[in-house]
């Protein structure tokens, strides 16, 4: 498995920049704080010598002669008047201020300490085991030296360093300056390193301490010109000005020998810009800014973070051919589809390249320019670029288009317009699963908005409230095949994550088959026809005759879009939406839906026949007929569910939660009932008569009681609702069918919203022994700790008000913490498990060729096509096979 | 009090020592060299109770693994005893 590797990396090692090695690699010595002379030429032995590279085309590098393209760029160096601290350093200056004596420079260790530590420090550092042990030892041993006041080797009576932070030293108040602290770092001999965990032969303590500093690459610090004809330099570039102008103040200062005062000041000023050149974030002191007051992006900030440059542009980068706009619905398009409107399609392209076979097409099609319409004035794709064999690109306009189409050749490349049937990714960010970007095929919409069937939206995740989504141009004929085959919606149906389908109906396709196929209603001809109208047929079902009239059952309608063969039997939603006790329970007729050679027998069709995570038709045609014809279902289905709502017409209302006046009273009844029974408790409770529950404090047990019955009471009231809300009100079908809400939802809006929780608990916080200056202290009565017995409907009083919002603002911050923290979860784990792939032998290994599962997933099953996690439904072949010699 | 031994606890699946000739038959049977096989670390407990049957393992030896399974029963998993602990 270790062919094709040519070289491994055997250890990297880190190390420290000497001043003499900043000298030997840099090519001038930049003197003066200035960057170009009036004839905008780079002025010599400035921040933009030509030494250090060039940007501006025409122009030659003064080192290796090379021009723009050419020539990598090349270090220059600055030479501090005075020494200064580097940030990056400061912990480890501190910890060898810290551990060795000021005066002999020797580590704070006995010699049969040193003897000791050396023999394990050195061990540790040839054994390969972690890097963390050497360094927690090492830490151990500074820490002893730290520690002593007085050297044991020469005996000196020494005080204690502290980090004045960011920057600065002091013992006992007095500034030690970074000149002296050099000094110190000098004295400590080469022997005494390894317990810093420091290689004498690369690294020296007192590198830490710049006496001169890098001048970076032109190449690194670009300056832009602007349109004015002005010219902008880059961050670091002001930066390396400042530090030039303060350190030539300084040695001017020192020189004529001004006051000490003076030379300070200046001194902690190039300590400043040098600070801040490293890192402008740096606690404790005022980031640099800009004259416009934006603070400089210095090193530290290049690299760091979102924006930096390893998140940024190392592991994301930003792409060509791609669109991004709002998102809106479009139920007549196919699942497999994506409306693009013209205005995107104009800009994005796909490259045609010119051969033999294709050359009079092609031609054709340059000659039509960039914005070809028919005679109807519909979109026609049209080109907006020729690219000759040599790579230099033409754009193709109107006046050159006739030109362009007679120079093409074979071995050109024409960059054709987007046009209906070119495959797309289309992208919905969160992108969580590798639902999140499937392939579509183009249409081309009037409008400003990109379109797609709402079967879609479960996969994205979308909505239509000002949602965006992204869209990339597959470019290559390797890449538009996988899109095409694997990477199509019709082949992500089957969800990965629970093996069944993940595109289905949703809110209104459930509630309008719902409507069809519950109780089998007829429809007359007319009304049959108009349903159809939406879905292609050939032929109407067979007809009923009521009074010599034509007559069709739902059922029949719906059995229309079925492909044949199918067979099935499951049970619908009808049941399990039901509160307590369904009324349906006792009829099969509705409940069980028999599905046998593509006729519904019978059943009523809901959420969980064709809703998006459960739907059972769509799991079967999946699995017997494959993504085609499962599409072709949705996209038909979805079709038929929209004619049949707008048709019949569905709306819903605050009146779908009327209650007569007597169940108001009885609700009422029981908010008081439950209300009395809490204040009883509590009464119990105070009286030190009530018995604790097995395993719990007597506080706890009455919490418990508490909440039992204001469950008790909402779920009563719930029921009394249910009792007055049936089938024929349109909130309740939705809840029923699995469109959309539960009954719980329900019974909030028409009987009471109930008790409301604070991490599981009735609310308690608040003011000292209360929730609100409304109660009294110690008051732990219903309404007190969030009892709300109104419902939405009647309306919320204050204090309800107030403790309903503290329940629901719970939610709110749980939602927030949650995905915070599972998106970076998620992120490690994608980063740990990216490259294992899956071998032939279904085994699963890593880039090297390491085995991780022996068998994927222990059993090799994909779980995509399994049967929601199993590997075969025997019921369901058994079903099949019993049809079929039915047959 | 004996000394406990993990391998006796439900939750800790089998871990068999498996003789060189078999060694030989799996890694020819996965078409695989041994470094190429997960790893165990020899502090692994489980590693140090089959030290206690069958005395001091040398690293490169393999461990027949059989886990219960929740899919397929049980399943086989091999893992070859190693000195560095891997992150
Ligand atoms: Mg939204
Ligand atoms: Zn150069
Ligand atoms: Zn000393």
């Amino acid at each position: 498995m270790n062919e094709g590797i040519s070289k491994r990396i055997n250890r990297i090692q880190f190390a420290l920049l000497s001043p003499e090695e900043i000298r030997k690699m840099s090519q001038v010595k930049v003197i003066t704080a200035d960057t170009y002379d009036d004839d905008g030429y780079p002025i010599e032995r400035g921040l933009m010598d030509l030494h250090m590279g060039v940007i501006e085309p025409g122009l030659k590098c003064a080192t290796c002669g090379g021009k723009v393209d050419e020539c990598p760029g090349h270090f220059g160096h600055i030479e501090l008047a005075m020494p200064v601290v580097h940030v990056g350093f400061i912990k480890e200056i501190k910890s060898f201020l810290d551990a060795c004596c000021g005066v002999c420079g020797r580590i704070k260790l006995t010699e049969q300490e040193m003897g000791d530590y050396r023999v394990k420090l050195t061990e540790e550092s040839i054994s390969n085991s972690e890097p963390e042990h050497f360094a927690l030892m090492s830490k151990k041993v500074t820490d002893l030296a730290s520690e002593r006041l007085v050297c044991p080797h020469c005996g000196a009576q020494l005080k204690k360093v502290i980090l004045d932070k960011p920057t600065t030293f002091r013992e006992e108040g007095i500034k030690v300056t970074p000149k002296e602290i050099r000094e110190r770092l000098e004295r400590v001999p080469d022997s005494d390193l390894i317990f810093f965990g420091l290689n004498p032969e690369v690294a020296r303590p007192e590198w830490m301490i710049l006496t001169v500093l890098p001048v970076p690459p032109i190449n690194v610090r670009p300056s832009i010109t602007l349109e004015t004809g002005e010219r902008s330099e880059d961050d670091l570039t002001h930066k390396l000005v400042d530090i030039i102008r303060i350190s030539q103040r300084l040695r001017e200062s020192r020189d004529n020998g001004s006051p000490q005062l003076i030379i300070e000041d200046l001194w902690d000023l190039l300590q400043f810009h040098v600070t801040t050149y490293f890192d402008n974030q740096t606690a404790g002191i005022p980031p640099a800014r800009h004259r416009s007051g934006r603070a400089l992006k210095t090193l530290v900030q290049r690299l760091k973070g979102k924006e930096g440059r390893f998140r940024s542009n190392l592991s994301g980068k930003r792409v060509n051919f791609s669109a991004r706009t709002v998102i809106s619905p479009e139920p007549f398009l196919s699942v497999n589809e994506v409306g693009v409107p013209e205005k995107a399609a104009r800009e994005l392209t796909v490259p045609v390249s010119v051969n033999v076979f294709n050359i009079e097409e092609t031609r054709a099609l340059v000659k039509r320019g960039p914005e070809p319409r028919d005679e109807f004035g519909k979109y026609v794709a049209g080109t907006n670029y020729v690219i000759r064999p040599d790579g230099r690109r033409m754009k193709v306009t109107p006046q050159n288009a006739e030109e362009n189409s007679t120079r093409i050749e074979p071995g050109w490349t024409v960059e054709r317009q987007l046009q209906e049937g070119d495959i797309v990714l289309f992208n919905r960010q969160p992108s969580l699963h590798r639902m999140s970007m499937m392939g579509h095929s183009v249409r081309i919409l009037d409008g400003q908005t990109f379109r797609f069937n709402l079967a879609d939206c479960t996969p994205y995740n979308a909505d239509f409230d000002g949602d965006e989504m992204n869209m990339h141009i597959v470019q290559k004929e390797e890449a538009r095949a996988e899109a095409r085959i694997i990477m199509k919606v019709q082949e992500q149906i089957m969800s990965p994550r629970f093996g069944g389908p993940i595109i289905g109906g949703i809110h209104d396709h459930v509630t309008s088959l719902f409507l069809l196929t519950h109780g089998n209603p007829l429809f007359s001809e007319e009304e049959t026809i108009h349903i159809l109208s939406y879905v292609e047929i050939d032929h109407l079902p067979e007809p009923e005759i009521v009074d010599g009239k034509k007559y069709y059952h739902g059922r029949d309608i719906f059995s229309l879009i079925l492909p044949p063969g199918i067979n099935l039997k499951f049970r619908s939603k009808l049941c399990a939406g039901a509160g307590e006790k369904c009324e349906y329970e006792n009829d099969p007729e509705d409940k069980d839906v028999l599905i046998i050679d593509g006729k519904l027998l019978h059943g009523t069709i809901d959420d969980a026949a064709i809703g998006a995570f459960s739907g059972a038709i769509i799991d079967r045609i999946f699995r017997s007929f494959g993504p085609k014809e499962t599409a072709r279902f949705i996209d038909r289905m979805t079709k038929l569910a929209v004619g049949f709502i707008s048709f019949r017409g569905f709306s819903t209302g605050i009146s779908d939660y009327d209650l007569p006046e007597s169940a108001i009273e009885r609700i009422n009844e029981i908010a008081e009932d439950a209300i009395k029974k809490i204040n009883k408790l509590i009464e119990i409770y105070r009286a030190g008569e009530l018995q604790s529950l097995p395993g719990r404090s007597i506080e706890d047990t009455l919490e418990i009681e508490i909440l039992s019955a204001a469950g008790s009471a909402r779920d009563e009231s719930g029921k009394i609702a249910s009792q007055f809300l049936g089938l024929n009100d349109p909130s309740v079908i939705m809840a029923r069918s699995g469109a959309r809400a539960k009954m719980l939802n329900i019974s909030e809006v028409a009987g009471m919203v109930g008790q409301q929780s604070v991490r599981g608990g009735r609310i308690n916080r608040g003011y000292y022994g209360r929730t609100l200056p409304h109660f009294e202290v110690n008051d732990i009565g219903a309404m007190s700790r969030g009892f709300v017995q109104s419902s939405y409907k009647e309306g919320l009083s204050p204090i309800e008000y107030f403790m309903h919002s503290i329940g629901g603002r719970e939610g709110l911050v749980d939602i927030a913490v949650r995905t915070s923290r599972s998106g970076y979860m998620q992120r490690r784990l994608i980063n740990a498990f990216e490259d294992l792939k899956v071998d032939e032998e279904r085994m699963v290994r890593d880039t090297v060729g390491s085995i991780v599962q022996f068998k994927y997933g222990e059993d090799g099953v994909d779980p995509t096509r399994s049967d929601h996690g199993d590997t075969v439904d025997i019921d369901q072949i058994a079903f099949d096979i019993k049809q079929g010699a039915k047959k | 009090m004996s000394k406990f031994n993990v391998l006796q606890h439900e939750l800790v699946p089998e871990h068999h020592l498996i003789s060189k000739e078999e060694e030989d038959k799996v890694l020819k049977e996965l078409e695989i060299t041994r470094d190429l096989l997960p790893k165990i670390s020899r502090s692994d407990p489980a590693i140090k109770a089959l030290e206690e049957i069958h005395g001091p393992l040398e690293s490169g030896r393999i461990i027949k693994i059989i886990r219960k399974s929740p899919t397929t029963g049980y399943s086989v998993y091999y893992r070859v005893i190693a000195d560095e602990v891997f992150k």
